[in-house]
């Protein structure tokens, strides 16, 4: 039977993999609408309208299971966490209280004038509105990263009786991997959307409905993955290094290396064995991952075997980082095979439009997984080198966690599925009626 | 106790002061939402369409005053967060999965195929009924400290029921106010009985409290508090007889003056709240624990603290400017 900590932590994680879906779309995606409502204020050409009608619907629905998912967490954290808040609530607490003060009412109350004030509110007011969502998504963004990469990363406080106390703020909230975690989730968001909105209007172009507003969506989406995808492994392999610094036990797992050792081969497949700490059927490329992590081809990376047993499951976080790294490679080539031909052409194949409908959603894929990698690998800790996961949770009963655990899954999947369906069906309501739509919901 | 109130720390006051705020904030404002939801039911397709419009802009902001409020709860008084949720576990879930339910039956109604229309609507029905129903249990459970004896359990569904009915209240009064014609006169109904309900409630409540807790006893009915305080009971209660000659006048005759039952309402759980935030006061945790054993280091308060008498004027002023802009009986534009 599983204990109530790990149950704890599969409802938290069920509930933060939830979460994110949503937030990764919008954040990117309120600064694509920014972009389509300027573009159409400043040409006045109704493609812009369009795509913008079609994309704010989407943005409101996401954004309310955003909320709703987000709302579940801020009551997780004293429900199944109350060794968090205990330990480093002094820290915590304010980075929160800003998100939520300076974030999530400017996005909550501008929403409600962007979806349902055009018309009741003059152009300019209605553009100011989706910008200061836009700002808003951002800013809650910029918070809770601060956060997570505080987790990561724990600098500016000094411990009084195993309480954290805050001793300098501008470093914990420029903590040494801030940077790094913040920028690699905008990216992941971008690449998210614009996979997002290049598969929609793939979808559309399959079925024929190859007007304006498909062609400058399916641009938007394309061109914005081909210029970020780069970015995005740059940022990644820094963000690596950066865990290399403060995190060794993570890359260790992330490259399924048990012993110290120099020259270490790159693994691109694996089957770790947590057991007998070593790993089985290995197809490597000799000194790659030394070159990779230390520039140099000799260079030695520690192994999980100086940990002192305080590192993380290694295969979890090991697969993890394959299908992240996976997934980003086959975007990389995808989107710029796809932005090529529609840059040579101005339109793209039907067998690549295919593949792109199945990618619509592999951003998604990417990011959780890229989510598992780093938080899995903070494991055995709450907060790096400070709180123990273990020591946070909260004193329910098993069965208690278990039954909650059960509805909030099926409550997850049922929404997931009618959140994917009504995307598409959506989109083939907008082919019906093409332009005739009203701006309202 | 005296050593308690005269300590020299004035942050957690300030704090309890802001948590207060935004959990009243929260109740007028999401308990005017919720209790559309509960309402939803009863009317007809088109009139639910009104209804939800009406509601519509607001909803989203309406909660992030929850989100608020246990944020400071989880900000500023971080021991008693823990305390409370891992108390009210079970309840706060339920809470949240009605919350989930009728947030996203929103979008989903109107965008999803037709024929899941009916499914959303339903959804969105029971989840502002399990929310509210929650949040009522929750807030009963709070009262005793969360005792589990059967009569405490029978009191926090009784509290349950009564947070329901005026939720219902609030909500109609908001229909009243929002809508005109026949959902209007519909509204005026539904007030009328969740008036009779709400009022029945709160005269339970009142009277089992200070007979379940004897402290709070002492502090009601001891002098000269007793005079001091005979205002908030005597205040709700003509309140809620002139609002009953209004909604029955409002019935049969023209209505003229659309806000006067919302504005009854507000000032009826503003009274409430405030009865409720006298009898708890200093103790986060009835009679366990105070706001400033609770209270997290000074410094990190004060940080907060900044922000928030900067921030804060701005979400209320922003908040009065998204309700200008939807002033005004709701309709509906064609889809």
């Amino acid at each position: 039977m599983i204990g109530s900590t790990d149950l704890s932590r599969i409802q938290f994680a069920a509930n933060i993999t939830f979460h994110i879906l949503f937030p990764t779309i919008n954040l990117a995606l309120a600064w694509i609408l920014v972009f389509f409502q300027q573009r159409y204020n400043k040409t006045g050409d109704k493609k812009w309208m369009n795509a913008y009608k079609l994309w704010v619907k989407i943005f409101a629905l996401s954004f309310a299971l955003g909320v709703v998912s987000g709302v579940t967490m801020s009551f997780q954290f004293g429900t199944n966490w109350p060794g968090f808040m205990k330990t480093v609530g002094n820290i915590a607490g304010p980075l929160l209280g800003y998100e939520v003060l300076t974030a999530f009412f400017l996005e909550a109350t501008f929403l409600g004038i962007m979806l349902y004030g055009y018309g009741k509110v003059s152009n300019k007011v209605h553009s100011l509105a989706t910008i200061l969502v836009a700002l808003g998504t951002s800013l809650s963004a910029f918070w809770i990263i601060v956060l997570n990469s505080w987790m990561h990363t724990p600098i500016g406080y000094k411990m009084v009786d195993g309480v954290a106390h805050a001793t300098n703020w501008l470093e914990i909230i420029f903590n040494p991997s801030m940077f790094y975690r913040l920028f690699h989730m905008m990216l992941a968001s971008g690449l998210t959307v614009s996979f997002l909105i290049a598969g929609i209007s793939c979808y559309r172009w399959l079925k024929n409905d190859k007007t304006e507003s498909v062609i400058i969506s399916l641009k938007t989406g394309l061109y914005l993955a081909a210029i970020l995808i780069p970015i995005q492994i740059f940022v990644g392999d820094s963000l690596g290094l950066n865990s290399l610094k403060y995190q060794p036990a993570k890359i260790a797992a992330i490259e399924g290396i048990w012993k110290t050792e120099k020259s270490v081969p790159l693994l691109l497949f694996a089957i770790p064995d947590g057991k007998n700490k070593t790993n089985s059927y290995e197809l490597k490329i000799p000194k790659m991952a030394s070159l990779l992590l230390t520039h140099d081809l000799n260079g030695e990376i520690k192994g999980l075997n100086t940990f002192n047993g305080n590192y993380p499951p290694v295969a979890p976080v090991f697969f993890a980082f394959r299908i992240m790294a996976g997934v980003g490679f086959l975007m990389f080539a995808v989107s710029w095979i796809a932005s090529w031909q529609m840059y040579r052409h101005n339109k793209i194949k039907d067998f690549l439009a295919k593949i792109l409908v199945i990618m619509t959603f592999s951003g998604w894929v990417a990011t959780v997984a890229g989510w598992y990698v780093t938080e899995i690998g903070r494991q055995p800790f709450l907060v790096q080198g400070i709180l123990r996961t273990s020591d946070a949770v909260s004193s329910v009963s098993q069965k208690m966690v278990a039954s909650t655990l059960a509805i909030y899954i099926s409550i997850y999947v049922v929404l997931i599925i009618s959140y994917i369906s009504t995307i598409f069906y959506m989109t083939r309501r907008e082919m019906n009626t093409e332009g005739g739509q009203p701006l309202t919901m | 106790m005296e050593q308690i109130i005269n300590n020299s720390n004035w942050l957690p006051v300030a704090f309890a002061a802001i948590m207060g705020l935004a959990i009243l904030a929260y109740v007028i404002l999401d308990g005017y939402d919720l209790g559309v939801g509960i309402l939803i039911n009863k009317a007809n397709d088109f009139e639910k369409d009104l209804m939800i419009a009406s509601i519509g802009p607001f909803w989203d902001a309406n909660e992030t005053w929850l989100v608020l409020g246990v944020g400071i709860l989880l900000v500023a008084f971080p021991i008693a967060h823990g305390e409370i949720l891992t108390a009210l576990y079970l309840p706060v879930c339920i809470m949240i999965f009605g919350l989930i339910l009728r947030g996203v039956a929103f979008d989903f109604r109107i965008k999803a195929q037709d024929k899941h229309k009916k499914w959303w609507n339903q959804c969105f029905f029971i989840g502002s009924l399990i929310a509210a129903l929650a949040q009522g249990y929750m807030l009963g459970m709070y009262i005793l400290g969360f005792k589990q004896q059967f009569q405490d359990i029978l009191f926090s569904i009784m509290s349950a029921i009564c947070l329901a009915a005026g939720y219902c209240l609030i909500g109609s009064s908001w229909l009243i106010m929002k809508t005109q014609d026949q959902l209007q006169k519909k509204a005026v109904l539904w007030a009328n009985i969740s008036l009779k309900f709400t009022a029945l409630g709160l005269a339970l409540v009142s009277i089992s409290t200070p007979w379940i807790s004897l402290r709070i006893f002492n502090k009601w009915f001891s002098m000269p508090n007793f005079i001091i305080l005979l205002p908030i009971p005597l205040f709700t209660g003509l309140i809620l007889i002139v609002l009953y000659f209004i909604l029955k006048n409002m019935k049969n005759n023209n209505i003229n003056f659309p806000w006067i039952p919302f504005a009854g309402s507000v000032v009826i759980f503003m009274l409430a709240f405030n009865g409720l935030c006298y009898s708890f006061y200093p103790y986060i945790i009835p009679d366990k624990m105070t706001i400033w054993q609770a209270a997290s280091a000074e410094s990190s308060l004060m940080i907060i603290f900044i922000g928030t008498i900067i921030v804060l004027p701005c979400i209320i002023g922003y908040t009065f400017f998204a309700y200008k802009v939807f002033w005004g009986k709701v309709k509906i534009e064609n889809q």
